[in-house]
């Protein structure tokens, strides 16, 4: 243990620890902005420096180690006038264009700004040009960067991507792709986790909210709504809604206030997935020649990720849609025959905690002859809608039918680990006959990076795996080519956490909030009276009315689509 | 008011040269890697601060050239600018009054054309190729040796860990604590603020303290085979990495005992046998095998190829230039290779109470030059065609062959031997020069107006430079340039599986340097062998203090008083004490955790 005092206070701290974490530990706050626990401690923003007894210079308290003995003062005027600088010279090179930032509001550089009492900017204004594609689902705005490295370090620690990179020295050295690469052409998987870390406005997801209000108010169109599972789960962090009113049924009712036809769950469509891929879990493994894995399909950031990092491997990739593009499909097919409607007319929407979503509704290999899915919108994006409506009166609403009937095992799809558990729960039961306990396989939840189980089923043991976040899914690929493990199906989800982690959702800057979101869909599974996707009765009778059966030929071509077709 | 005054510095000028003081420094460790653009920016608004403003191409020209900088440096420039730019910098070169403007404009030229490729991308793509190196002292070691590290570690105490943090980039820890040419001080950041700090000293700290540290395990066995031709720095550091990612390699030496250049180059009193022999056993701990007293010829090297999956040539450079003048073939005029060689197998030539000359400025001249004097010579001179600040040796070197009475007898070139009747060397006839115009950094010596002078002398030893003995290979077929065996940046040569490096392939040069080429070459052979050993980093580094120390003066090495030591073969430098070892590597500003390095650790985590 390091003992030292902090603004006259003693404490003691297990040696390594930051002067940061140190305050925090005993109740002092030091303000920071580029500073992310463990994944970005680099000292840029200097907002957080300290003054140490002895010191000549002030220390930034992210990165400096406690140490026995150390004298540190944390508010001090040489302190504050240091921080005030910092941030205005920070804002020097700031688009400062609050009202019309999708981060305005929820902006760590703004909160330290109010909490300095910054009244003026005396710095002459040198923001970067932004060069960039307006139109790619991930957009970086230079012009707002303030080179804090944390999109950098979590693109490559947390995801081991390394699409961003710091490039340049001196005064023009600056935050960029990696050798300059057009964003297109980059192994960028689009998991948005730089979006989510980012303290400012500049990374974010396309908005797509002007052509979702269009098609509603358009009379010809019949706007079709689908909600993922991990949306409900964070929808209300981002209009300020406590989780006690931000119920599913609410989320519901609040999205038909937007004037849309219909809204359906995606829930219902992950039940479909589990008879599709489990179907398809069975079949692979009765009839392949080795003993290669299948791999789920339902993460677009984690297809995006294996066709640009392993593409050898895309074969053993389900041929499974997933959930968002199966709901698409069925919409524009056996929804539109049910209410008589030319699927032309269908504007199908979909409300995703992704931004890699945004990219999948428009592979054309991936759609059918209809586009399955028009828009995608982020959770951010739905809340920015419902910013103006009072949400919190809004009595609960059901979603519509049949589309918004589904199991427990769809809405943990939202969770790491939650795909793995659903298919469990329904091989077992296509293997069996018989419906294990539901609750028999919920070891597989956790928020380890690459988890792995043998299940014996019926005598057959099951090996499987289960992988959060790109750096994980990488270490689990690398080891599977070459041949050091073996599982029989793999489950992977580019975010941390999985889709309640995901890119797409509401942000609240230094918090990792998959573990808790993920918490929030496992209680829903507990309280639905159906807990299997296979007893999930609007999917059985899509299946008796419309399909016939799992991957029979209407299946395929609705369903499934061929991950080979397309590449990047 | 008076008709003269005498001129006292005020205090303006003493800030002003302060300024230009710490310019200096800054200028001496400026990163090569940083933006070229910016650097040329700030080189002529400098130069345009010197001016005094009467000539228009000083004044208003430096002043466009600025502008147009800037304006690339904004991304608004277009290639018309980059035009504009070398026109006007022409013009500027060619009718400035004086060299204020003309030399400005004349170093901007040199830059563009330097970085052209960087001046266009500035322009074309807005983005700038640079890339800052966090750690200048790693980044300027060849071997990039975790240089902070292990200096926190040795600041700790924590001896054998420093010594195993050496060892993952560079297997000669105890050598290069005694012989390192320490390019990695020239780039330490502490310049800025008072001097680099000592780190060959520190590493001598660690080495010394260390006590035997056991090398690490192999890896599992890949069944490949490598046969290193040549047992020096780079075929030993190959060797020791191959053998680490699990290959089995086999190392054939010429001469009687390992270690190179090393055993046959550097004298004794710089690099005692007890260090050398420490490092070459803990690479051979590692299960390299050695055949000594195996020289390879075209047969032998045929079988190598057939023999081995890949085979390194890291022969060295142990041939030498004869000194070029009527009468170099007397008996008594050596070369300093064979001197040095003889030194290394224990039979010293008798010089006691000889009159002896050295021709050479390097630091092979200055290595003799001492030597000699420690067999006893009468006296000894070393003659050089140039300026002794002109002289490619340390400035140490010079200055401690001088404290042991020998003398520098400079711009002087040697024009013939003169022998006696009995055919020995009676005297070496040199002939004055004169500085000329700059060549390559340095004044191109000239014959002078003066007479020739006789320098009498018992014996002749040339020291002006070392040959590859490259003949055998070039024979089988493997490329060399003027003796070099010819191989690429990664060491690959044109031979397929033939790897070379070291100074064989780039002609004479340091341990370091070697090290690097071994280093590269391990990592290149393991992949033509088809595998991607990443060596890890084992050793966790002390965590950065929150300040260190202010201003504060470098303790230097001491040496053993000249006159004790100029009669042995002992260890000449002396060891810092632990006091000056911690206030030292507190000097240290460790760059891996502020500034850049704070970014991805300050370290890699594997090779």
């Amino acid at each position: 243990m390091v003992n030292l005092t902090i603004n006259g206070k003693a404490v003691s701290v297990p040696e390594g620890t930051t002067i940061l974490e140190a305050a925090r530990q005993t109740g002092v706050h030091i303000p920071t902005l580029c500073y992310l626990k463990h994944l970005n401690e680099v000292g840029a923003c200097r907002v957080c420096v300290v003054e140490v007894e002895g010191s000549q210079k002030l220390s930034a308290a992210c990165n400096t180690a406690a140490e026995e003995g150390m004298s540190v003062r944390t508010d001090t005027p040489r302190v504050r006038q240091a921080r005030k600088t910092n941030v205005q010279l920070i804002l020097s090179q700031h688009n400062v264009a609050c009202t019309s930032c999708p981060r305005g509001g929820n902006c760590s550089l703004q909160d330290v700004a109010r909490e300095l009492n910054l009244l003026e900017e005396p710095f002459e204004k040198m923001p970067l040009p932004p060069r960039w594609d307006r139109t790619f689902p991930l957009i970086r705005d230079n012009s707002k960067c303030i080179q804090c490295l944390r999109c950098v370090n979590v693109c490559d620690r947390m995801q081991s991507m390394k699409v961003w990179e710091f490039s340049g020295t001196g005064r023009g050295a600056h935050v960029s792709t990696r050798d300059g690469v057009d964003i297109h052409d980059i192994n960028c998987a689009l998991c948005g986790q730089c979006i989510t870390h980012c303290p400012v406005g500049a990374l974010s997801a396309r908005d797509d909210t002007a052509r979702v209000l269009s098609a509603i108010a358009d009379p010809d169109k019949v706007v079709v709504v689908q909600i993922a599972p991990a949306v409900r789960a964070a929808w209300g962090d981002e209009i300020g809604l406590p989780p006690e009113l931000a119920t599913e049924k609410r989320m519901a009712a609040a999205v038909r206030t937007l004037g849309v036809d219909y809204v359906f769950d995606t829930n219902f469509s992950a039940d479909l997935t589990i008879m599709e891929e489990g179907s398809e879990l069975i079949e692979h493994l009765k009839t392949r020649k080795g003993n290669e894995a299948m791999f789920t399909s339902c993460c677009p950031g984690w297809v995006r990720f294996l066709k640009l990092e392993f593409p050898e491997l895309v074969p053993q990739l389900s041929s499974a849609k997933s959930p968002q593009q199966m709901f698409g499909a069925v919409t524009k097919s056996y929804f539109a025959d049910l209410i008589k409607v030319d699927p032309e007319k269908i504007f199908c929407v979909s409300v995703m905690p992704c931004s890699a979503k945004k990219y999948e509704c428009d592979v054309e290999a991936v759609n059918d002859a209809a586009k399955d899915v028009d828009v995608v919108l982020t959770t951010r994006e739905l809340g920015r809608l419902l910013r103006g409506t009072d949400v919190a009166a809004l009595p609960e609403e059901e979603f519509d039918q049949p589309l918004g009937t589904a199991s427990g095992a769809g809405v943990i799809f939202g969770a790491t680990g939650g795909v793995m558990e659903a298919a469990l729960r329904s091989a077992y039961y296509l293997l069996t006959g018989d419906n294990p306990d539901a609750d028999a396989f919920s070891e597989v939840r956790g928020l380890q990076g690459w988890r792995e189980y043998t299940f014996t089923v019926k005598d057959l043991p099951l090996k499987i795996a289960v992988a959060t976040g790109l750096a994980s899914a990488r270490m689990l690929m690398t080891a599977l080519k070459k041949g050091e493990v073996q599982y029989d199906f793999i489950e992977v989800m580019a975010c941390p956490g999985g889709c309640a982690g995901g890119g797409g959702q509401p942000i609240r800057d230094g918090c990792e909030l998959a573990g808790e979101r993920g918490k929030r869909l496992y209680q829903l599974d507990r309280e639905n009276p159906i807990r299997f996707s296979h007893e999930n009765p609007s999917v059985q009778a899509l299946y008796k009315d419309y399909l016939g059966a799992p991957l029979s030929e209407k299946a395929h071509h609705l369903l499934h689509t061929e991950q080979t077709a397309w590449k990047l | 008011m008076n008709r003269l005054d005498i001129i006292r510095e005020g205090s303006a000028e003493t800030a002003i040269r302060g300024l230009y003081d710490d310019l200096a420094r800054r200028g001496a460790v400026a990163p090569a890697s940083n933006c070229p653009v910016e650097q040329a920016a700030a080189f002529v608004k400098l130069c345009l601060s010197q001016s005094c403003g009467k000539c228009v191409p000083c004044r208003v020209g430096l002043r466009q050239l600025s502008a147009i900088l800037d304006r690339i440096l904004d991304g608004q420039g277009t290639a018309g600018d980059l035009t504009l730019l070398r026109s006007l910098a022409s013009a500027i070169a060619d009718s400035a009054d004086c060299v204020i403007g003309s030399e400005a404009a004349r170093s901007l030229l040199g830059s563009m054309n330097a970085f052209e490729g960087d001046f266009r991308s500035h322009v074309e793509a807005g983005r700038c190729t640079a890339a800052f190196e966090p750690v200048p002292c790693k980044a300027g070691c060849p071997a990039h040796v975790d240089i902070p590290g292990y200096i926190a570690l040795t600041k700790a105490g924590r001896y054998a860990d420093a010594v195993r943090l050496i060892r993952e980039d560079n297997p000669f820890p105890a050598a290069c604590a005694l012989v390192c040419e320490h390019p990695c001080e020239h780039r330490c950041r502490r310049n800025m603020v008072d001097d680099a700090v000592n780190i060959r000293g520190i590493k001598r700290m660690a080495v010394d303290k260390a006590g035997d540290v056991p090398a690490p395990t192999p890896m599992a066995d890949t069944g490949k085979k490598v046969a290193v031709v040549g047992g020096g720095p780079s075929g030993l550091t190959a060797a020791y990495y191959l053998r680490l990612m699990g290959h089995s390699v086999t190392v054939f030496e010429q001469r009687n005992k390992l270690g190179g250049m090393m055993r046959y180059g550097i004298p004794r009193y710089r690099l005692p046998d007890k260090y050398l022999d420490g490092d070459i056993d803990a690479i051979l701990s590692t299960g390299v095998e050695v055949h000594t007293d195996v020289s390879v010829t075209g047969g032998t090297f045929q079988w190598l190829k057939g023999e081995f999956d890949a085979v390194y040539l890291a022969i060295g450079a142990h041939s030498y230039r004869p000194l070029g003048v009527p009468g170099d073939d007397a008996e008594n005029v050596l070369s300093a290779v064979e001197l040095l060689r003889a030194m290394g197998d224990g039979q010293a030539p008798d010089l006691k109470g000889k009159r002896v000359v050295i021709v050479g400025g390097g630091n092979v001249a200055m290595d003799c030059t001492r030597t000699a004097m420690r067999l006893g010579a009468r006296s000894v001179q070393c003659v050089y065609r140039r300026r002794q600040a002109d002289m490619t040796a340390l400035a140490e070197e010079v200055e401690g062959a001088i404290a042991e009475h020998c003398e520098m007898v400079t711009m002087m070139a040697p024009v013939r031997v003169e022998t006696d009747g009995s055919g020995k060397v009676a005297a070496l006839v040199v002939q004055p020069q004169i500085p000329g115009a700059y060549d390559g950094g340095r004044p191109k010596p000239a014959r002078a107006d003066r007479d020739e002078v006789r320098i009498e002398c018992d014996v002749v030893i040339g020291a002006i430079g070392q040959v590859v003995d490259s003949a055998p290979f070039a024979a089988e077929g493997v490329p060399t340039r003027r003796n070099n065996i010819q191989s690429d940046t990664g060491t690959l040569t044109e031979v397929d599986g033939v790897f070379s490096g070291g100074d064989c392939a780039s002609g004479p040069s340091t341990v370091i340097r070697a090290v690097e080429a071994g280093k590269t070459a391990a990592a290149n052979i393991d992949k033509y062998l088809g595998f991607e050993h990443r060596l890890p980093r084992a050793v966790s580094v002390p965590a950065a203090a929150s300040a260190s120390l202010g201003p504060w003066g470098r303790v230097n090495l001491s040496e053993r008083r000249a006159e004790e030591r100029r009669d042995d073969f002992d260890l000449m430098e002396l060891n810092m004490t632990e006091q000056e070892a911690r206030q030292e590597c507190s000097r240290c500003l460790r760059c891996d955790h502020y500034g850049l390095g704070a970014f991805r650790g300050g370290r890699s985590e594997q090779w």
